[in-house]
């Protein structure tokens, strides 16, 4: 079983406008000492999804399971969460100056979450460990910066404090939302360096979320890419960067201009995400969509399987061997997403899987309107 | 050094310089140092071309668009535009200027006046300068509206609903309403979503040809510079330590700043990111009110000698190189040195 499983978890929000459908039927599993990037873009719902799992989204309608070490995080009361969260699971936010207390010495805090969780331990030892953390975790001086305040560190050494905190207990889940985002390329480098070394060294299970591609191409084991509060494809991460199956995941890699995928010129997808209070029809992907079928349009897919041994899955409903296309269907593609969706979407459709490629590269079947395959 | 100037440069930028002043709080503010945030900084920006401008928070690379729009001014050097010198101009001297050179900033929230209509926004360039009104005002901000990918039917729309990608679009239709030949671009696409910033990177890139603009664009993302630019300079601590055509740049880095910055950046390509030699600096930028002496990267960098701490390197074509392609280094990198190897500290 693995360290955590969550199943099929939805969040909502009532708000004077209507009903925010942040989260909607979210499944993924993580084991320990391996690395899940969660990536998406504003509003995907990548935050919520784990915030939920901290139980730090108050007044939210919460569906679903998240079994953790065997007990569903979704059913504990605030005070079994509060002996989890921090010690068991510890988070890394983005910013840390708004996550480090302005008046405590970053000594102290470390401390103070080390003596909430281990009543055990005299000051004095917690004192110690915050020195020692604060050395693991590369800050020259610890023995000195151990009373400084937050304002006295710079932004990388912030995220470095931010660090030792989460490794303070040792928890053996770490997630970390956008941690470098805030960070200088170089600093950046440095603080994904580190976490990749301490992960190593205890074997924590660390979930990354992140809208950089180019971070999770670096430190992810899989990838989780999410749309609209659902995952549109998940896969190990040599299979979504080099052939993705969802043409949500195919147009954010072309939009990169340092992805593999990249040309000349951008291709970037049409239009904006939609808004979670009103939700399109069918796959909420679809008004972006180059490649368009009429089912899309009132027929939400699920993920399924793409790949034989079934770790790469995707939520279209594209013919499973679209995922690499042919170059007259990429030519029509680009016309369409120049274009606006129209038309070409259904001469997309046709020159694309007129002819299924089998993985020798010979022609293995043709796909039937309804998508099934015949040989 | 200098650069010739001749028909084909738009801007020339010579030794600029921009100190801010340290001033102690209280009633006798006495100045007591100063922000070295541009240094004796010489650059030039071809017609129709872009300029890139790449470095870290700090180095000084905002502070220098700033001076050559003429938004603040400069504590020496001189900016020339097409032959003329706009440095130290008077407002009323700068004013035939600010009509050529317009700025588009990063943040498409803040740059817009929220109690604002969009068409009034777009519209204001036209009215400061008294080139349109009215009828015709209208009719021309609307054109604009459609350039840039807006729906002109939204002209009596507030900026708040917008979405950030076509606030954005607010911004360049704006900075384009007077027909400019030089756009300078803060980091204009970093607040954007990804899917986003290839909409903008690519309108941009078509106003370019249609109208034959010149971009000073500034990003901290290098694969974003490296997309858009013909030009390429790294900037350091208030200095360029490294300038030339993009492809030299990236493909051939000869600074070892710039070795590492290029290492750092995370590609979107996991093969690449797993094969590439990683040059991890230790340390983070220092103080630019007492920038190291010598060469101010030198407490950074892996392949430091003493000189370095002693004598500040020129910007200056290094043997073998492009005549292009200048390096501020007393040992430039050579082409398939591992600096992966020298520059490791005991802890990540």
């Amino acid at each position: 079983m693995s360290l955590l499983e969550v199943t099929d978890l939805a969040v909502s929000f009532s708000t004077a406008d209507g009903v925010v459908r942040a989260v909607r039927g979210v499944s993924f599993a993580v084991d320990a000492g391996q690395t899940l990037g969660i990536v998406g873009e504003s509003g995907s719902g990548k935050t919520v999804l784990t915030q939920t799992l901290l139980g730090l989204t108050p007044g939210a309608n919460v569906s679903g399971q998240a079994s953790f070490e065997g007990t569903d995080l979704l059913q504990l009361s605030e005070d079994q969460m509060r002996r989890i969260r921090g010690a068991r699971i510890a988070v890394i936010f983005q910013d840390p100056l708004t996550s480090l207390h302005p008046l405590y010495r970053v000594g102290w805090q470390i401390a103070e979450i080390i003596r909430a969780h281990e009543k055990s331990v005299s000051k004095r030892e917690a004192a110690e460990r915050s020195v020692d953390l604060l050395r693991k975790v590369g800050i020259p001086r610890p023995e000195q910066r151990v009373t400084d305040y937050p304002h006295q560190f710079s932004g990388g050494m912030r995220q470095r404090v931010m660090i030792a905190m989460a490794l303070a207990l040792s928890p053996q889940l770490i997630i970390a939302d956008e941690p470098t985002t805030a960070l200088d390329a170089t600093v950046q480098a440095q603080i994904l360096d580190l976490l990749l070394h301490l992960q190593m060294e205890s074997n924590t299970a660390l979930i990354m979320i992140t809208h950089d591609l180019g971070v999770v191409a670096d430190i992810a084991d899989d990838v989780m890419v999410m749309y609209a509060g659902r995952a549109a494809e998940k896969a190990p991460k040599r299979e979504i960067f080099y052939s993705p199956h969802h043409p949500y995941t195919k147009g954010l890699l072309e939009s990169i201009p340092s992805s593999s995928a990249a040309v000349d010129r951008l291709r970037p997808i049409p239009g904006s995400p939609p808004s979670l209070i009103n939700l399109p029809s069918g796959c909420k992907f679809h008004p972006r969509c180059g490649y368009v079928l009429d089912r899309c349009l009132t027929e939400e897919p699920g993920l399924r399987p793409v790949t034989q041994d079934g770790y790469h899955s995707s939520a279209c409903w594209l013919p499973l061997q679209a995922a690499g296309l042919s170059e007259d269907a990429e030519a029509l593609r680009a016309r369409t997403v120049q274009e606006g969706r129209g038309e070409a979407a259904a001469e997309v459709f046709e020159a694309e899987v007129a002819g299924v490629i089998g993985p020798d590269g010979t022609v293995a079947g043709v796909v039937q309107p309804d998508g099934s395959v015949t040989g | 050094m200098s650069i010739a100037a001749d028909s084909d440069t738009l801007v020339m930028v010579e030794n600029l310089v921009k100190y801010f002043p340290v001033r102690t709080s209280g009633l006798i503010r006495r100045t007591v140092g100063q922000v070295h945030a541009v240094d004796d900084v010489t650059f030039s920006i071809p017609r129709g071309k872009t300029v890139g401008l790449v470095g870290e928070t700090g180095s000084g690379k905002s502070t220098l668009a700033r001076c050559i729009a003429g938004l603040i001014p400069i504590t020496s050097g001189k900016v020339t535009f097409e032959g003329s010198p706009i440095s130290g101009l008077s407002r009323r001297g700068m004013r035939p200027f600010r009509r050529e050179i317009q700025m588009i900033f990063q943040d498409p929230y803040g740059a817009l006046n929220p109690r604002r209509r969009v068409g009034a926004i777009i519209g204001d360039p036209f009215a400061i300068h008294g080139t349109a009104s009215g009828a015709e005002r209208k009719r021309q901000v609307q054109e604009l509206m459609e350039r840039v990918g807006l729906n002109p039917e939204h002209y009596n729309r507030f900026p708040s609903e917008f979405s950030g990608g076509q606030r954005q679009r607010i911004g360049v239709a704006r900075a384009l309403a007077l027909r400019p030949k030089l756009i300078i671009c803060d980091e204009p696409v970093s607040a954007l979503d990804v899917s986003i910033q290839a909409q903008v990177l690519n309108l941009l890139s078509d106003l370019q040809q249609d109208f034959g603009l010149s971009y000073l664009f500034i990003a901290h993302d290098l694969e974003v510079v490296r997309h858009v630019s013909d030009v390429v300079a790294v900037m350091y601590l208030g200095r360029i330590v490294e300038r030339g055509p993009q492809d030299l740049v990236y493909g051939s880095a000869r600074h070892p700043y710039t070795t590492a910055l290029l290492s750092a950046a995370p590609a979107a390509d996991p093969d690449a990111a797993a094969s590439r030699q990683r040059i991890i600096l230790t340390g983070e930028v220092p103080s630019p009110i007492d920038p190291p002496s010598g060469c101010r990267f030198h407490p950074r960098c892996p392949k430091a000698q003493p000189l370095c701490s002693e004598t500040e390197p020129l910007l200056e074509v290094k043997a073998g190189d492009a005549a292009t392609h200048a390096t501020a280094c007393h040992f430039p990198v050579e082409a398939g040195e591992n600096l992966a190897a020298a520059g490791r500290s005991e802890l990540p």
